[in-house]
């Protein structure tokens, strides 16, 4: 069990506390997804391993990014890239909200001393055509989670159930550290010889990253990339479940990345105001269309529990 | 006469879902226990956040014993249906009894069905419960197939009579039921064995759990009043939030913080939707101030520093919160200093409205003409009409209203405010949206009443024009309390205005907003959709005045007179003739009315002609004859005037007058008689009847 006396220093410590912790508790720790996402949810490890009957338990760190966020860095609280925590174990474990419990206490959140409620919070992502039942945690009034369990993905019913969990770092870090403003937070530990803060590694990127998102992204270019990769991944679907030398191999993770390009391509669409109210749910339910065929051919595989 | 005391244990019930939970669980189990013929005594159902219990007390022990007897088949009948009968009874031939009837023997079966125990019926009817329980929105869990709010984790069940407490054998999922609960999450989250009612309450209350909803508000209730009483403060008395918050915590500890002072300006409304939506904190007035200074937030444990740090932790949030509010009230306050209300409601060209139906803009517009049209018929100043038309939505633009939807209106009213428009062109853009519900209250400044009726009236012609009217349980759009909205300010204010003729007038200008597809149907399409409009205000009418105790048939009666679309009007004629027809005299008038009105109308259908020649009194044979003559003229000669004064009373009274003269015609009188001539005028003396009663009120659609 991590150290409960002490007080993480630092935004990394935070994080590799909770690998640990969860790493102690049976999950695979793995890295964060190699595509730009929206949200930890949309790692295979959790939208497709969350289908099918086989057990699964992972963790990760997901960088996530959420374009009309972006606030040129100025915002104390708000950013357009930041870094959720993700858990997903299948079956929810019956003692989920205990494990939960365990790892705030790694992060040195001693629930002796604050206020930590379970507040009704039900989770839905129309574009991943998936909903739970859960909570946001609250400790002092605060949300520091967002605790799920799984019902639907893709539009399929989840048998057996995944309990999923998501912490905000940057907000939750700056919780546990004090820190007021999210640049001024340590980033590694502040005796290190060389101690940068969370600023000093993320102000610049911020910065540019807004003005391209708000001002300067192509957005000719988006819609043809969100059409292309719409064909792609249904062209991807639409090749034999076999390949030339026989072998079964069918392509669900490669169609599934497709998706959450598409799904990518849209969020930075609406960051540049070019998707009308009415146009925003046909885009949304485009995506969801991918995401469900996805889905559909992610359990025709092995790890989906085909035979 | 053992007590059940059941205890449902999950994770964390959210609280809107636990009032309910509470009445259902009651009633499926008492209901469930009576059917399965146990008798008992009280029962009370409580819940907290992690538990929904019952108990009852008294419950019979078992059920009593029940007789039977069957018929069975012929004693001649095939030896295979006598093998039947036994199987279906488990009797043998021994235990049968020969019987007689009319037709010859019979085999009978007679046999008693021993009660059973209150553990087996308790057992079944819990299993049932949770398995079928109505929960708004439930889940699985785990490999678990069972639904539950959240996941279920133990199931408490025993019965406690003298020789002590048993637990009823029972399992649902792999669940097995037990006499074990737990304490609170985080005080005293060991099990905790229970032997009955009073002593599961005890020892919940030992491990921090308050069971009782009631006895948690109340705690919460009296200490919230006791901190801020102890720094000259007053609590702001929000009786929602209260239960909410009651069924977030199982060990309420009250807590009082200050607001800061940056924030203190902000409008009351904010600081409260503020703190009650994002953190569930009530608000707490300094009355020396006038203002809201500190927040009263309720955490669920004790700590070793007396809530210090759940208290900073929960300031710092609020903190952050305010700030954003802040922001957002100086961001909107600029754009009114700069533009204006007016400027501010420039970005509406640019928000849909709806799909079909343009712009916020293009509807803002419609209900500034339509304001002022109405602005002369209820005292306001045309231009003033308009004016607050045009920038009573102008707030949904905010930045405020952006963050905190519910804020629409109030929001409009500080910015005009601010703006220094006319404090009635401020006070329509909050009063505008009024009533909201059935309790709420109603606009009665002329100007709010025009905007009020402009807007409603607009949106029900333009759903009604693109076909999205409410059905059976679908109400989008809230069509019915608009509906319900207008019927209210027209009466509650006593407005004499032509309610259709305005939504006929309003139909035609919707052609300009291009609402309707084929202009050579445009004018007939028009017509039919006021028309339905009226009907539909009609029905909503009728639905409104049977709350106040109007009948159904009353109304129609009145609906079916001329100047109907004058509701002020329509419901005093209502009221007068309910009034009548519950005196004698007025259930007579009408019995009266209907044997005249048949017999008439019998008989034009018969002789096909219609009887409206004036009868001739010289041709009376009896008194009673030449009494009706008399008395219709007395009546017509008054019921005229009071219709034209508006006075129902006199006029129904009037009417009411010719009760004893037809009941003693109709006693005197032969109406078929052989004498053409007499027969002739009597029909229409009846007609007069008919002519005289018509003019109060449609009497023929009165029933009874």
């Amino acid at each position: 069990m991590a150290d409960q006396a002490a007080k993480p220093r630092s935004f990394q410590e935070l994080i590799l506390r909770l690998q640990g912790y969860w790493a102690v508790n049976g999950c695979a720790i793995l890295q964060p997804y190699d595509l730009e996402v929206g949200a930890g949810t949309f790692h295979p490890a959790t939208t497709l391993r969350a289908l099918g009957l086989r057990p699964w338990a992972a963790a990760y760190v997901q960088p996530s990014r959420r374009p009309t966020d972006g606030r040129y860095g100025d915002n104390p609280n708000r950013l357009q890239h930041y870094y959720q925590f993700q858990v997903i174990m299948k079956p929810s474990p019956p003692d989920f909200q205990e494990l939960y419990l365990g790892s705030l206490r790694a992060i040195g959140i001693d629930d002796a001393r604050h206020d930590i409620r379970f507040v009704e919070d039900d989770w839905e992502s129309p574009t991943l055509g998936a909903w739970g039942l859960g909570w946001e945690v609250w400790c002092d009034g605060m949300e520091v989670s967002q605790f799920t369990y799984f019902q639907q993905v893709g539009g399929h019913d989840c048998h057996p159930v995944s309990g999923e969990l998501t912490y905000g770092l940057e907000r939750l870090a700056m919780y546990v550290l004090g820190a007021d403003h999210v640049m001024e937070m340590p980033f590694n530990d502040p005796d290190a010889a060389q101690p940068l803060s969370y600023g000093d590694v993320f102000r610049q990127t911020e910065r540019e990253y807004s003005r391209w998102n708000f001002e300067v992204a192509d957005t000719d270019a988006l819609l043809r990339h969100f059409e292309d990769a719409e064909a792609e991944c249904a062209r991807i679907l639409n090749a034999p479940d076999s390949d030339a030398a026989g072998r079964r191999i069918v392509m669900a993770h490669p169609a599934y990345d497709q998706c959450i390009k598409a799904s990518h391509i849209f969020n930075l669409l609406d960051a540049r105001g070019v998707i009308s109210v009415t146009e925003r749910q046909a885009y949304i339910g485009r995506v969801r269309a991918l995401a469900r065929n996805c889905a559909d051919a992610f359990l025709r595989t092995e790890a989906g529990g085909a035979a | 006469m053992p007590d059940l005391l059941i205890e449902l244990f999950s994770e964390e019930i959210p609280a809107r879902m636990q009032p309910r939970a509470r009445a259902d669980l009651q009633r499926r189990v008492t209901d469930g226990l009576r059917a399965g013929g146990l008798s008992m005594g009280a029962a009370t159902a409580f819940s907290t956040p992690r538990r929904l219990a019952l108990a009852v007390e008294g419950l019979g022990a078992e059920s009593p014993a029940r007789h039977e007897s069957r018929k069975g088949p012929r004693v001649d009948a095939p030896e295979a249906a006598i093998e039947g009968f036994l199987r279906s009874t488990g009797l043998t031939r021994e235990d049968l009894r020969i019987k007689d009837d009319r037709k010859g023997q019979y085999y009978s079966a007679s046999m008693t069905h021993p009660g059973r125990s209150a553990d087996a019926i308790v057992a079944e009817v819990l299993e049932s419960t949770i398995r079928d329980f109505p929960w708004p929105k439930s889940m699985r869990w785990g490999s678990g197939s069972l639904r539950w709010v959240r996941p279920l984790h133990a199931i408490l069940c025993i019965l406690t009579d003298h020789d002590g407490a048993r637990v009823v054998p029972l399992e649902v999922d792999g669940i097995a039921a037990a006499d074990v609960t737990r304490g609170h999450r985080f005080m005293a989250p060991e099990p905790v064995r229970v032997a009955g009612h009073d002593d599961y309450a005890a020892k919940l209350r030992r491990a921090h759990v308050l069971l009782d909803p009631e006895t948690r508000a109340e705690h919460i209730r009296a200490e919230a009043a006791t901190l801020t009483f102890a720094q000259g403060l007053e609590l702001v008395e929000d009786a929602g939030l209260l239960e909410e918050v009651t069924g977030m915590v199982e060990w309420p500890v009250v807590l009082i913080g200050e607001i800061g002072a940056d924030f203190r300006h902000l409008p009351p409304e904010v600081l409260q939707t503020s703190m009650r939506e994002h953190q569930k904190f009530f608000s707490v007035r300094d009355p020396a101030a006038g203002q809201i200074t500190h927040f009263v937030t309720v955490a669920n444990r004790e700590t070793e520093d007396g809530g210090a740090t759940i208290l900073a932790g929960n300031q710092r949030v609020l903190a952050a919160r305010l700030a954003d509010a802040a922001f957002f009230w100086d961001n909107d306050l600029r754009v009114v200093r700069d533009a204006g209300l007016a400027g501010m409601a420039d970005g509406l060209a640019q928000v849909t409205f709806h799909a079909k139906l343009g712009s916020q803009a293009e509807r803002v517009a419609r209900i500034a003409a339509l304001a002022r049209e109405i602005a002369p018929l209820v005292g306001a100043d045309t231009d003033a009409a308009e004016t607050a038309a045009r920038v009573a939505k102008a707030d949904l633009q905010s930045a405020m209203v952006g963050e905190f939807p519910e804020l629409q209106g109030v929001m409009g009213r500080y910015y005009a405010e601010a703006e220094g428009l006319d404090p009635e062109i401020a006070r329509a853009c909050e009063m505008h949206y009024k009533p909201l519900g059935p309790g709420d209250e109603v606009p009665d400044e002329p100007v709010s009443v025009a905007v009020a009726l402009a807007d409603k009236l607009d949106t029900l012609a333009v759903f009604w024009a693109i076909d999205e009217k409410p059905t059976g349980s679908k109400d989008p759009y809230a069509l019915r309390r608009a509906g319900l909205g207008v019927i209210r300010s027209v009466l509650e204010n006593g407005l004499r205005i032509p309610i259709g003729g305005l939504i006929r007038q309003h139909c035609e200008h919707l052609e300009h907003a291009a609402l309707m597809k084929r202009p050579d149907e445009d004018a007939w399409a028009r017509i039919v959709l006021a028309q339905n409009l009226s009907f539909f205000l009609h029905e909503r009418l009728k639905v409104h005045l049977r709350e106040e105790g109007i009948r159904h048939d009353v109304i129609d009666a009145c609906l079916a007179m001329t100047g109907a679309d004058d509701l002020t009007l329509l419901v005093r004629r209502a009221e007068a003739l309910g009034d009548l027809l519950k005196t004698e005299d007025g259930e007579n008038l009408l019995q009266g009315f209907k044997r005249a009105n048949n017999i008439l109308t019998q008989a034009e259908e018969a002789d096909g002609v219609e009887y409206s020649f004036g009868p001739d009194p010289k041709l009376a044979e009896t008194g009673a004859e030449s009494a009706l003559f008399e008395a219709l003229d007395a009546a017509g000669s008054e019921i005229g005037p009071a219709m034209a004064a508006e006075d129902f009373t006199a006029a129904m009274r009037a009417m009411a007058g010719l009760r004893a003269p037809i009941d003693a015609f109709f006693e005197a009188v032969q109406i078929n008689t052989d004498n053409q001539t007499v027969r002739r005028n009597r029909l229409n003396l009846l007609h007069r009847i008919r002519e005289i009663c018509l003019q109060v009120a449609d009497l023929r659609r009165v029933e009874g």
